[in-house]
């Protein structure tokens, strides 16, 4: 019993959704029942999303993950691993082929530490890094590690940090700003939320080292409102901080000021575009302006200001802690260090991963996400979210890397991976980020406000089987002419999604523009919803569950649907427990 | 600028009672300045529940800008709404993960059986339903959130008896 150090309990937001909170409180519950003195202590995200919730127990053997845990695997932890000493078998989950390629820098505190305590994040080397630089190193010498590490901005652009960093150093002014780009507004991405909820206290670091470089005193977390928890921890974070004298006037007892205050940011994608973003802190409506004037010389209120966003901060202290040459020592040529993904879609382990730049594709995809759900084939993976592309499967073995993805058509993007398999509708797939970018655009740009409306309407016809002849040829042209003239980021890689299913998955455009098919059976107006006479069994739920009366019983004892009356809602097919209910496309049986 | 602000009068800007209503108003300690006008509103959607023609007035009042831009600021930013909401909000996360996942079936199900559209509240003031881009539970696909409460792996029937559980506990 006394082995036992300490039981972690996940309680980020994928966590608590999955039901961490009642688990935790359950598991208080049966050891103060035990009488059992252990510590329980909450924990980000380690990750392993698909296996939540999560309980680690640590003891003197190391850790123990337990996933996907019920109440009743809780009382079996307790009664045999907790009080026993034995492992529970059934809920004890292997951790060596998903975290076993990983390697953790931004990610190596997220699932270990108390998000809330500042001891916990000083107890692995938190806030060493600042006060060596404060102490130790002049600001240039800090830009010049940066420099020497081959940083690049984890939002998506990828501009060398240190040099950014170096622009703004340079500006003569009384006043300037560092803010942290917190707007994950990308769909499909969710590592700036894990690494704010699960080790606040390293952005701020990163912030504070970043606010030394330059020359700042003020700082500006703007994050997004939807994400309440990493806005909770954050606010608690800050307090914290500057309660210990790491944030605030005369920082560790040098001359070095720097304070942060938390943006709430209201919904508006493009507003994470650096100069919409400051639009946005200065009260206006988020829309960009043109650059140069480069924030770094007129940014937040006309002075200097330095834009990072939350994975690139987060990085700032272990290069710091451990050195340029470390760093680089991870990924290819051109993309130094590690890349947090989020993985997704249609993959057995979905979760947040941080690998060395460089990795293939496919191990991702395979050896870390344990490959397809129900070992369906790949059929692309969906890279940067709106702003990117789907690489398909036959350049799986891309690696990733800023240059080698970009060459593809794709992008490194924020980190959104979206795994797609042979039930994936391509076109779908584009009509659906048309559909976000074209809603999103701040509508300053003609080609980006008018343009992107019209691809999308084009591509709305092509699912509803109104494809023409012609349609592919206006998509991609229109596409590039969208690239051309837009003035931000948004509109510049909009037609990206478009693009680049049109150039690798041809085939499937041509099938619904000609055929009238989608072989994929995702788009409803070109599918037909058929009842297989041989496996119905007659018992008619799908003839009460239609909602239009369209099926009725037929001479010979099985089931119809009228074609004519069916508006493809597929209920039928949900309800049906001998799966008779078939999705046909193209060619139909009579 | 500071001659402005100290015409202005400092008149109550955050409702003290929840929801609405002809509340007993207070002062904001925002920063008279344009620049408070989003947290400005954030604050009163959140007594409020959303933003009315006056908050408008009021927020404008306060922060010296012009109610046509705060008006516009409401309008960019899709966390504002216009029109007061129902007792509970439904999120239907749209994400990417989502779509691929089916969130589309949920939806279509939510849509006929609450019989309003996105953007509508039921007429008997329960629920409001929207969509949203991205919960940032991927890996939890397709996600909805009502009010606070985040709900996984979603079926258009575990749906329906989720908001069932709802209504029980208004009734």
């Amino acid at each position: 019993m006394s082995r036992i150090k300490e039981i972690r309990v996940g309680l980020a937001t994928c966590g608590i959704a999955a039901g961490a909170q009642r688990i935790g409180r359950h598991l208080q519950e049966k050891l103060a029942a035990a009488n059992a003195d252990v510590p329980i202590k909450q924990v980000g995200c380690i990750g392993m999303c698909y296996n939540e919730p999560i309980v680690d127990v640590v003891d003197e053997n190391g850790t123990t993950t337990y996933g996907r845990v019920t109440e009743e695997a809780i009382d079996r932890i307790v009664d045999r691993h907790i009080l026993g000493g034995a492992l529970v078998d059934g809920f004890r989950v292997e951790t060596d082929g998903f975290l076993g390629d990983q390697v953790r820098i931004v990610l190596e505190n997220c699932g270990i530490i108390d998000p809330e305590s500042l001891d916990e994040y000083r107890a692995r080397d938190g806030y060493v890094a600042l006060e060596n630089a404060l102490r130790t190193m002049a600001p240039d010498e800090v830009v010049e590690v940066m420099k020497e590490s081959g940083l690049r901005g984890r939002g998506g652009a990828g501009f060398p940090t240190g040099l950014k960093w170096s622009f703004a150093a340079r500006e003569e002014s009384t006043e300037k700003y560092v803010i942290c780009n917190a707007d994950e507004g990308d769909p499909g991405a969710f590592m700036d939320r894990s690494v704010l909820e699960g080790d606040p206290h390293r952005v701020l670091e990163g912030m504070a080292i970043a606010a030394y470089a330059i020359g700042a005193t003020h700082g500006y977390v703007y994050v997004r409102a939807e994400y309440p928890l990493a806005i909770r921890r954050l606010k608690r974070a800050i307090a914290d901080a500057r309660a210990a004298q790491l944030l605030g006037d005369h920082i560790l007892g040098t001359s070095f000021s720097f304070d942060v205050l938390i943006k709430a940011g209201a919904g508006a994608f493009v507003c994470g575009e650096e100069t919409a973003l400051i639009a946005s802190i200065e009260g206006r409506r988020g829309m960009p302006r043109k650059r140069p004037p480069y924030p770094a010389s007129s940014g937040l209120w006309g002075r200097p200001t330095n834009i990072n966003n939350v994975e690139t901060l987060a990085n700032v202290p272990w290069i710091l802690r451990h050195g340029a040459e470390a760093f680089a020592a991870y990924g290819t040529e051109s993309s130094k260090g590690t890349k947090v993904f989020a993985l997704a879609g249609k993959i057995k382990h979905s979760g947040l991963i941080e690998i060395p730049m460089g990795m293939p594709i496919r191990r991702i995809v395979f050896d870390i996400g344990g490959g397809i759900q129900d070992d369906r084939p790949l059929k692309a993976v969906q890279m940067g979210g709106p702003s990117g592309g789907c690489i398909p499967a036959s350049l799986v073995d891309t690696p990733v890397d800023y240059e080698a993805l970009k060459a593809t058509g794709a992008i490194v993007g924020s980190g959104g991976m979206i795994v797609l398999d042979d039930s994936t509708c391509m076109v779908d797939v584009a009509r659906y980020f048309l559909d976000f970018t074209q809603k999103e655009s701040c509508g300053k740009c003609t080609f980006c406000r008018v343009g992107t409306k019209r691809m999308l309407e084009t591509l709305e016809r092509i699912c509803a089987g109104d494809g023409r002849d012609g349609d592919l040829e206006a998509l991609v042209s229109l596409g590039h002419k969208i690239k051309e003239n837009s003035l931000c980021g948004l509109g510049q890689t909009a037609p990206n999604p478009v693009l680049t299913t049109t150039e690798y998955f041809r085939d499937e455009y041509v099938a619904h523009i000609v055929d009238k098919a989608c072989p994929a059976g995702v788009c409803k107006p070109l599918l037909q919803f058929h009842i297989d006479p041989d496996v119905c069994k007659n018992c008619g739920l799908c003839a009460r569950e239609c909602p239009v009366s369209a099926i009725a019983e037929a001479d010979g004892g099985y089931h119809v649907i009228d074609r004519e009356a069916c508006v493809k809602c597929g209920r039928c097919e949900q309800v049906c427990p001998f799966g008779a209910v078939e999705i046909l496309s193209g060619k139909v049986p009579a | 600028m500071g001659l402005c602000e100290e015409r202005r009068p400092v008149l109550g800007v955050l409702s003290r009672s929840d929801k609405g209503g002809q509340a007993e108003r207070e002062p904001s300690s925002l920063p008279r300045t344009p620049a408070s006008v989003i947290p400005l509103l954030q604050q009163i959607q959140e007594a409020e529940g959303f933003i009315s023609e006056d908050a408008v007035e009021r927020v404008a009042r306060h922060t010296g800008a012009s109610a046509s831009s705060v008006y516009g600021v409401a309008t960019f930013y899709s966390q504002f709404r216009l029109r007061r909401p129902g007792t509970h909000t439904i999120r239907v996360c749209e994400g990417t993960a989502c779509h691929v996942l089916g969130i589309g079936v949920v939806l279509d199900r939510l849509i006929e059986h609450l019989g309003i559209n996105v953007g509508e509240t039921t007429a008997d003031g329960l629920f409001t339903l929207e969509s949203v881009r991205c919960l940032g539970c991927c890996s939890l696909a397709p996600a909805v959130m009502i009010d606070d409460e985040t709900y996984g792996r979603v079926t258009p029937d575990s749906m329906v008896e989720i908001l069932a559980k709802y209504r029980e506990d208004e009734s």
